[in-house]
């Protein structure tokens, strides 16, 4: 049974799946819904949201997510600019609050901000008058992949609660990880999270999951199998030798993937790392729905910039 | 001068004091201790009733700042906070810039000091040249200049053989070594414990190991050179245990403990206020069982002192990401409320014993003059209202840097009084 709609989001800014209840969830979700429509559209533009401001504050470098985002912002006619690291002030030692005061003196609506800080959007959201968007936040939360995750899911599934998912890969570093697993749990599925005992988070059997480092019995009968990005990087701190190592026990391939439930889903937030954390054969493979995600992203964002921006939904959506 | 400290209850340990003694102070020390003394001319400061006299407190772990980074502190600015708090002397640590590895530095600081004329400050010298762990510092010129003890704080002391030779060679000088324990492999670029809740919020984890790894290392050492190694800020529930069994067999051992690490837990960092950086300290606020393992060894006897820590750093810079932001929070104007509130009307430990860890260990550890109230001793006396409410206010905090976490805190247990060399430096309103 899933929770019925929410009539609006609590809250005016979207700093993380924490804090939002089942009923709020499947209130974007199926908001996205409409907004999906929309994307197959000949014309794929809606007044929603015209004269608003919205600025893309990117940190971190990122391609799928500020498109996503950006595509989003126009289909819904905002007015929109993106702001990556390198073209920003802070390379000139201005702080992060001066950074986005200084944005704010220009009256944007809503910022959707990407940073290496975990808690970055939290500062702003104390601080900033306008609607903070969090796109990813350090190692903490990246709450739009968990929406649109759960929107494929439900695609696919046509449900979210009961199922069994697997998410396996760099537990530790994964934002994707944290709000995946909130929202999961709050729409009452079976959550599994295995990785390394190396990029395992302290306190994980607290985050409401069934841990393991067995990739086997992780995916068994699993009707999702989300897979985590393994940085290269990762073998400096001594998390894991090599990532030739780590594809012969982690690794998701047509072999493992036989032990999940008949009809299951691959799942991947990407960039994908073919042969380390994936075989191509399983990324391409009938399984996947690796695409589709990025394709619901674009949905899934118009719905939260449009339920963040305080409008009412009557004929809101019309073609113009 | 003279001055009159009439019908307050004298608590002293070092003197095996406790009861309703009148105290009369002459030239900066303190003359008699008896009941009804005559009052003789003397001006008269009448306690009222539930006030306790004590030896004055010693804080033997203050960053006053001061050469470098007085946008953050001075030492006119910290000792003013101190008398506030109920200090009448503090130990400031040398990571100031540069480093107070010689004795030109603690000659400036000794020299601001005296210009401020409040709290007494007794600097403690770098054990290594920069205090990076290379060369040893000139020890012995650093305590004719008036070091009280050495340490690299901020860093830990950084290889064994260092430690080593720091402790035979401040050992020779009868000065302890303090250590500020954290293995840096294990902390990496750690910003908060690592637990749950640093794992949800997404902030790099300080497992608690780091920090006992390198107690373990100083206890074995300071057993090696049969000298004294003081463990600064314990925040880790394994350290009170190595310290613990340090002290069995014999060790050199003393140790400190910080009130936040008494009082708060990681869990503070998940709201209501997420990633608040005044919750941000280096050690991290520890988890619940590391908490109540650091009130078991203040109860116990383990923890010989309690220090606070006090680190301002301005508000710019404490308004940034928590994980850019710089560790620490300022502590002497809160520490008296905190430990009364959370110690001792908790029943946790004696007024007597709140004494010893706040004035009388502190000067014995350190080998200072004070934390004592016997006749001829110089007349440094914190006069304390264990029942009377405290709110905390950071903005009227006299520190020049305000990053506290305990800010609109209500507690129970002020100071009333300070007294230096005689002089009452601070007096409440209304006392």
């Amino acid at each position: 049974m899933e929770a019925p709609a929410a009539a609006a989001l609590k809250s005016r800014h979207l700093l993380g799946v924490a804090g939002l209840d089942a009923g709020e969830i499947t209130l974007i979700l199926d908001t996205a819904v409409a907004m999906k429509e929309i994307g197959g559209r000949a014309i794929k533009k809606v007044p929603t949201l015209r004269g608003r401001t919205v600025v893309n504050l990117f940190f971190e470098p990122s391609t799928r997510t500020r498109t996503s985002f950006e595509i989003a912002e126009k289909r819904l006619s905002a007015d929109t600019l993106s702001i990556a690291t390198a073209t920003s002030s802070v390379t000139k030692g201005e702080s992060l609050l001066d950074t986005v005061r200084n944005l704010e003196a220009m009256a944007p609506d809503m910022i959707v901000m990407r940073h290496a800080s975990s808690g970055a959007p939290h500062l702003l959201a104390r601080t900033c008058r306008s609607a903070i968007i969090n796109a990813g936040d350090g190692t903490h939360e990246h709450p739009t992949q968990a929406l649109l995750d759960a929107f494929t899911i439900r695609e696919h599934k046509g449900r979210l609660a009961g199922l069994k998912i697997a998410i396996v890969g760099d537990l530790l570093h994964s934002r994707v990880l944290r709000s995946n697993v909130l929202l999961l749990n709050t729409m009452g599925a079976d959550v599994w999270a295995c990785g390394p005992a190396t990029l395992m988070p302290a306190g994980l059997e607290r985050f409401g999951v069934r841990a393991t480092t067995s990739v086997n019995e992780a995916i068994a009968g699993a009707d999702v199998v989300m897979m985590l990005r393994i940085q290269h990087e990762r073998m400096h701190g001594h998390f894991i030798p090599s990532v030739r190592e780590y594809f012969t026990l982690f690794g998701l391939t047509p072999d493992r993937m036989r032990l999940a439930a008949p009809d299951a889903i691959v799942m991947h937030p990407g960039p994908m790392n073919r042969g380390v954390e994936i075989d191509s054969e399983v990324a391409d493979g009938p399984f996947s729905v690796i695409l589709a995600q990025v394709a619901n992203g674009v949905a899934v964002r118009m719905a939260v910039l449009y339920l963040l921006s305080g409008r009412d939904a009557d004929g809101a959506l019309d073609e113009h | 001068m003279r001055l009159m400290l009439k019908g307050g209850r004298v608590i002293d340990p070092a003197g095996g004091r406790d009861g309703a003694f009148d105290v009369l102070v002459e030239d900066g020390r303190i003359a008699r201790i008896g009941r009804d003394l005559p009052v003789d001319g003397a001006e008269v400061f009448e306690m009222k009733r539930g006030w306790i006299v004590a030896p004055g407190l010693i804080d033997i772990h203050v960053h006053l700042r001061e050469p470098g980074q007085e946008h953050k502190e001075t030492v006119a600015t910290g000792t003013a906070s101190a008398v506030v708090g109920g200090f009448t002397a503090v130990a400031c640590m040398p990571n100031t810039e540069p480093v107070n590895d010689h004795a030109g530095i603690t000659q400036f600081i000794l020299k601001k000091a005296a210009e401020a004329q409040l709290a007494r400050v007794y600097p403690i010298g770098a054990v290594s040249i920069g205090s990076r762990g290379e060369q040893l510092a000139e020890l012995g010129e650093q305590k004719l200049a008036g070091c009280v003890a050495f340490t690299d704080d901020g860093r830990p002391v950084a290889t064994a053989l260092l430690m080593r030779r720091a402790l035979e060679y401040a050992g020779m000088l009868g000065v302890p070594v303090i250590d500020h324990c954290e293995d840096p492999s294990l902390k990496g670029d750690g910003v908060a414990h690592e637990g749950y809740f640093a794992s949800q919020l997404g902030l790099r984890g300080i497992p608690g190991a780091a920090e006992s790894i390198m107690v373990e290392r100083d206890v074995s050492l300071a057993e090696l050179a049969g000298a004294h190694v003081h463990i600064a800020h314990m925040s880790a529930r394994q350290s009170i245990r190595a310290v613990r069994a340090g002290k069995e067999r014999g060790v050199r051992v003393t140790c400190e403990v910080a009130p936040h690490h008494f009082t708060l837990t990681d869990e503070a960092l998940d709201g209501p206020v997420k990633y608040d950086t005044n919750l941000k300290m280096n050690p991290p606020l520890r988890s619940l069982e590391d908490r109540d393992a650091m009130l078991d060894g203040i109860a116990d006897g383990t923890v010989d002192v309690i220090a606070t820590d006090h680190a301002p750093h301005h508000a710019d810079e404490k308004m940034a990401e928590f994980d850019r932001a710089p560790f620490g929070i300022v502590g002497l104007e809160t520490a008296v409320p905190i430990v009364f509130d959370r110690l001792v009307h908790t029943g946790r430990i004696s007024l007597r014993r709140m004494i010893e860890l706040l004035s009388t260990n502190p000067a014995k550890v350190m080998n200072l003059p004070g934390g004592t109230l016997g006749e001829g001793a110089p007349a440094d006396i914190t006069i304390l209202a264990p029942d009377s409410p405290v709110t905390i206010e950071a903005s009227a905090m006299k520190s020049k840097s305000k990053n506290t976490p305990f800010d609109g805190w209500e507690m129970k247990g002020a100071v009333v009084a300070t007294i230096v060399g005689g002089r009452i430096v601070y007096r409440a309103g209304g006392a």
